[in-house]
């Protein structure tokens, strides 16, 4: 199953990547493989955008817009007029969403 | 060691007793080991814990990796209300099996029903568990919301003094812990070397076994019927709490409504088409679709639940007479509104997804909020429409 095409804000600076292959081992997409001692993208609609690979990328090829994609946290968060934030915890209620 | 309590669910946690004045969650154990203390929690502690295993830097309690038949009626509460809400494991070190100095350590959320995962996964094994504090959220919605993170793991490390129970400097940390992890600050801060574990935790006996190496498989995350199925009940309750029952009152007071006041029976008769319709979509949206995600076509949410929408309204209105027999001002309403409720239920599951991204959610409440707002204003005119031609005033 994939996301709507062509909004994820994952950027990959090849100069930078050194082909440790975290970025591999951390995405829970089979967004990245490893060519050429380089990473590469191989579907950058798979990507969730839930920033493993640009946290754990000691190089900073990676860089990804990170957030949650739930409507809840968004609406919420527009509502409020702050970030989003679901119901689920971590703030002052615990929750409802995930 | 005087820190070892545990919260039970619902329970009061209680302050420790035998070793000096209590302690927060997070302090460090009794640096006056040694003396032998029986802590609080030995009298009414979790079934779970079935022992104490002594270490230089004081007890440890041993977990069963046999889960009750409690646990798992716990997580079917999990599953279906707010007792999820509350379901926490304390943080800390535990014992699976005997370890030892180079057993390895994985990490957990202190979420019990991700604790429980994992603890049955180790069956057979001798390892430490380090549950962090993830406010009682499970790992990925946690590493996600920032309360499973490096700064957390770090304290952790240093609060239960896993350099000296330890020898090694391996840590075993689940893969989808990694939004929330920068395992290269990990290793400056705290001297250990972070292994991305596989994605479930039924796969770690294999990743250890395998040296540390998780196939491909084993790194993927998917989403099958079943576990889209679990989680479609948390989406269903909040749907009827938090929408229908004004939904209800609208549609019964608008049906009621009369030039000398509101009639019981008009409500009654009027209004129960539309609480069925609404129950409808509310199904539509918040089971039907997740249900049927990949089937349904469409990337979108939006769009999706608005198919099974307007699909679950016609199939309604040729099988459910009460449905069928509405006047065309009202179906029209209903073929204009209910499909857009199941729309923006459909759209809530977003949430709970393992595949959707932040910039996609965004384009699509970007696109949808304003037709949903249209649509319930042209509602709202159309059965003003049908209560003026009621009432004969068009």
């Amino acid at each position: 199953m994939k996301y709507l095409s062509n909004v994820v804000t994952l950027e990959f600076f090849p100069d930078l990547c050194v082909g440790c292959g975290m970025c591999i081992e951390v995405c829970p997409h089979g967004v990245f493989a490893l060519e050429n001692k380089k990473a590469v993208i191989l579907d950058k609609d798979r990507c969730m955008e839930c920033g493993a690979c640009a946290g754990n990328c000691a190089f900073g090829a990676l860089n990804v817009d990170k957030g949650v994609g739930c409507a809840a946290a968004l609406i919420n968060g527009m509502i409020s007029g702050g970030e989003p934030s679901c119901d689920c915890g971590g703030g002052n209620k615990p929750g409802d969403c995930c | 060691m005087a820190e070892l309590k545990f919260i039970k669910p619902g329970a009061q946690e209680r302050a420790s007793a035998c070793c000096g004045p209590a302690q927060s969650a997070l302090q460090s154990p009794d640096e006056a080991s040694g003396k032998t203390c029986l802590p609080d929690w030995e009298k009414d502690r979790p079934a779970w814990i079935t022992g104490t295993l002594m270490t230089s830097e004081g007890a440890i309690p041993v977990i069963s990796t046999d889960l009750t038949r409690s646990d798992y009626w716990e997580h079917v509460k999990c599953r279906t209300s707010a007792f999820r809400n509350n379901y926490t494991v304390k943080p800390g070190l535990y014992a699976v099996g005997s370890p030892g100095k180079n057993s390895d350590v994985l990490v957990s959320a202190n979420y019990k029903l991700s604790f429980d995962t994992l603890r049955k996964a180790l069956k057979g094994l001798n390892a430490w568990i380090l549950v962090l504090d993830s406010k009682g959220i499970n790992v990925w919605c946690a590493a996600g919301k920032g309360t499973f993170g490096t700064d957390g793991l770090i304290r952790h490390i240093s609060i239960t003094k896993l350099d000296r129970v330890v020898n090694h400097r391996r840590i075993i940390v689940p893969q989808l812990g990694a939004p929330g992890i920068s395992a290269y600050d990990v290793k400056k801060a705290a001297g250990f070397k972070i292994y991305y574990g596989p994605v479930r935790a039924e796969d770690v006996s294999a990743y250890i076994a395998a040296g540390y190496k998780a196939t491909r498989e084993m790194r993927t995350v998917n989403f099958p019927i079943l576990d889209r199925l679990i989680l479609t009940p948390m989406e269903i309750k909040p749907a009827m709490k938090k929408y229908y029952p004004w939904y209800a009152l609208v549609m019964l007071a608008v049906m009621g409504l009369q030039p000398g006041g509101i009639f019981f029976k008009d409500a009654l008769t009027g209004g129960s088409p539309f609480l069925l319709l609404g129950l409808i979509s509310v199904l539509a949206g918040a089971l039907l679709t997740p249900v049927l995600l990949p089937f349904v076509p469409f990337r979108s949410f939006a769009v999706k639940g608005w198919i099974t929408g307007i699909l679950s309204v016609f199939l309604s209105s040729k099988f459910i007479a009460m449905i069928g027999h509405l006047n065309t001002v009202l179906l029209i309403f209903t073929y204009l509104f209910f499909p857009l409720a199941s729309s923006y239920i459909a759209l809530q599951f977003t949430g709970a997804t393992t595949f959707t991204g932040m910039s996609g959610v965004k384009k699509e409440l970007k696109i949808f909020i304003p037709l949903y707002i249209l649509g319930i204003v042209v509602s709202l005119v159309l059965l003003l429409v049908y209560k003026f031609s009621q009432w004969r005033v068009l």
